[in-house]
């Protein structure tokens, strides 16, 4: 379980959390939304404690991460998947290098990181890649293979951000597909963070919307496409007034 | 009581003296991390062998043609400056003595400055804004170890080496330009090369390159991971890592020659 608790950050000047709560059960995708630049990224990254809080926490499975010393953090991280924006794939390594580097970190045998590795990039459709460089990739397979390193590592939560921004529709489609696959397939806990609305509604049990800092509203798809609140309609329909 | 016009200077003052104290600050952390991370040789090990191989075997080129002009050089500015005053096979001493204790480590330091810490800020700044360290960090890895423990150890271990390389054949090609353009013959150079020879020249050379080596990957990691807003953030990285590097190989030079010599 993943418990936000009054989670506040600025850069500078500028508000980004501003006591933003939430809590993520075990076994659901929740799909946070919300407005270009309003903190979903940064909400997320203090999940694995790339951020550090200035007030509030972040609680995974009872330990606060902010509390947490390098091999606190290094033994949370082995238990969670993060897919980039930009899927972030190591240019100077095949795909192949790129999916096993988080299985050699954990101690596997070349024989298992093989298997692994293989599995990973057969469950997101991209068996054979393994000798390609990321800058022969398509964008679409670029993030593929980010998940497929994330899911190698068979975490128990995975936390995707922005994973349909840049793609066309199709490949859009795909990508709600692996993760929906994801969960279903490997039992795995997701908290998505997108502003693409037809991939909320296809990935997320439930949906929760982050405004100015804070969760204005969060439910299942059923509620939040039914809801009253105008900040919540009209950006779940895309008005722009 | 500051008159009003003051006030913006005393505060631009302020600010810069903030700015300055958390850059130290900001160093010391860096190097502390750095200590940190030195026992987990297993995540360093194998990077450190790629990156001595990247620093050592491509660097070399460009040191020893450097190198090799400045033997040149050197035999032909000693003999042009003795201008029958000095005996001619001092020519031997002067190449010998500059390029061990000068010249060789300073020019192929500062050569290396621009090509290997540059390099090394571009690489981990362009990681860094495209999230590739973060994503490390999610790999439970800890960027210090995977990836400054290795150029700073490779910077380290692999300067004096080139370095030593530089040092002979600046001396060979300050031989051979003596030989036919000076008319000195080899016994006369090799005379004057051993003349004032100590074995401190050869050691204090290294040893000062192994700093050069230290400093130039210090800088260039400190900079690339600090590296903010994109293709521009990394093109001013790279710029300051080369301007920072040669800085403080010439602080250091001057700050070993008074302590060592």
């Amino acid at each position: 379980m993943i418990e936000f608790q009054d989670l506040h950050k600025a850069f500078g000047e500028k508000r980004v959390l501003t006591g933003m709560s939430l809590l993520v059960q075990d076994g659901e995708t929740l799909v946070i939304i919300g407005y270009s630049g309003t903190g979903k990224s940064v909400a997320l990254k203090h999940i694995v404690g790339l951020l550090h809080p200035d007030a509030g926490d972040v609680i995974v499975d009872g330990r606060r991460v902010s509390t947490l010393d390098r091999e606190g953090l290094t033994a949370l991280r082995q238990g969670i998947g993060y897919v980039f924006q930009f899927a972030a794939l190591f240019d100077s390594m095949t795909v192949a290098e790129n999916v096993a580097l988080g299985l050699r970190r954990r101690g596997l045998s070349g024989e298992e990181i093989e298997d692994r590795v293989r599995e990973a990039l057969a469950l997101v459709d991209l068996s054979g890649t393994e000798v390609r460089l990321p800058a022969e990739l398509s964008g679409g397979m670029r993030k593929r293979v980010g998940i497929a390193r994330a899911i190698a590592l068979r975490p128990r939560y995975i936390l995707y951000d922005e994973p349909t921004t840049g793609l066309d529709p199709v490949t859009s489609a795909v990508m709600d597909r692996l993760m929906v696959r994801a969960r279903e397939q490997l039992g795995v806990t997701g908290v998505v963070v997108t502003h693409d609305m037809r991939s909320a509604y296809t990935v997320g049990d439930r949906v929760a919307m982050l405004y100015e800092g804070q969760i204005r509203q969060v439910g299942t798809v059923a509620e939040i496409q039914e809801t009253e609140d105008p900040v919540v309609r009209q950006f779940i329909e895309g008005r722009p007034e | 009581m500051l008159t009003p016009s003051l006030n913006p200077v005393i505060q631009a003052i302020g600010r810069r003296a903030v700015a300055a104290v958390e850059a130290v600050g900001r160093v010391g952390h860096f190097l502390q991390d750095l200590v940190r991370a030195v026992p987990d040789a297993s995540t360093w090990a194998r990077p450190a062998v790629v990156q001595m191989r990247r620093i050592g075997v491509d660097s070399l080129p460009v040191a020893l043609f450097i190198a090799a002009f400045t033997g040149v050089v050197l035999a032909l500015q000693a003999s042009y400056t003795f201008t029958g005053a000095v005996p001619l096979y001092f020519v031997g001493t002067l190449v010998g003595k500059t390029m061990m204790l000068e010249l060789g480590p300073v020019l192929a330091g500062l050569a290396l400055a621009g090509r290997v810490g540059a390099s090394m800020a571009a690489e981990l700044g362009t990681m860094k804004v495209t999230e590739q360290v973060d994503a490390l960090e999610t790999l439970a890895y800890d960027p210090q170890s995977y990836l400054v423990v290795p150029r700073v150890l490779a910077g380290t271990l692999m300067f004096p080496v080139i370095v030593a390389f530089a040092i002979a054949v600046g001396i060979v090609t300050g031989w051979l330009t003596s030989l036919v353009l000076l008319d000195l013959s080899t016994p006369e150079f090799i005379k004057g090369l051993k003349i004032f020879y100590r074995f401190k020249d050869v050691w204090f050379g290294l040893f000062k390159s192994a700093t050069f080596g230290c400093t130039i990957a210090l800088v260039g990691c400190i900079v690339g991971l600090r590296t903010r807003g994109g293709a521009e953030g990394v093109g001013r990285g790279a710029m300051q890592a080369v301007v920072y590097s040669a800085i403080l190989i010439l602080v250091l030079d001057a700050f070993w020659a008074v302590v060592l010599l």
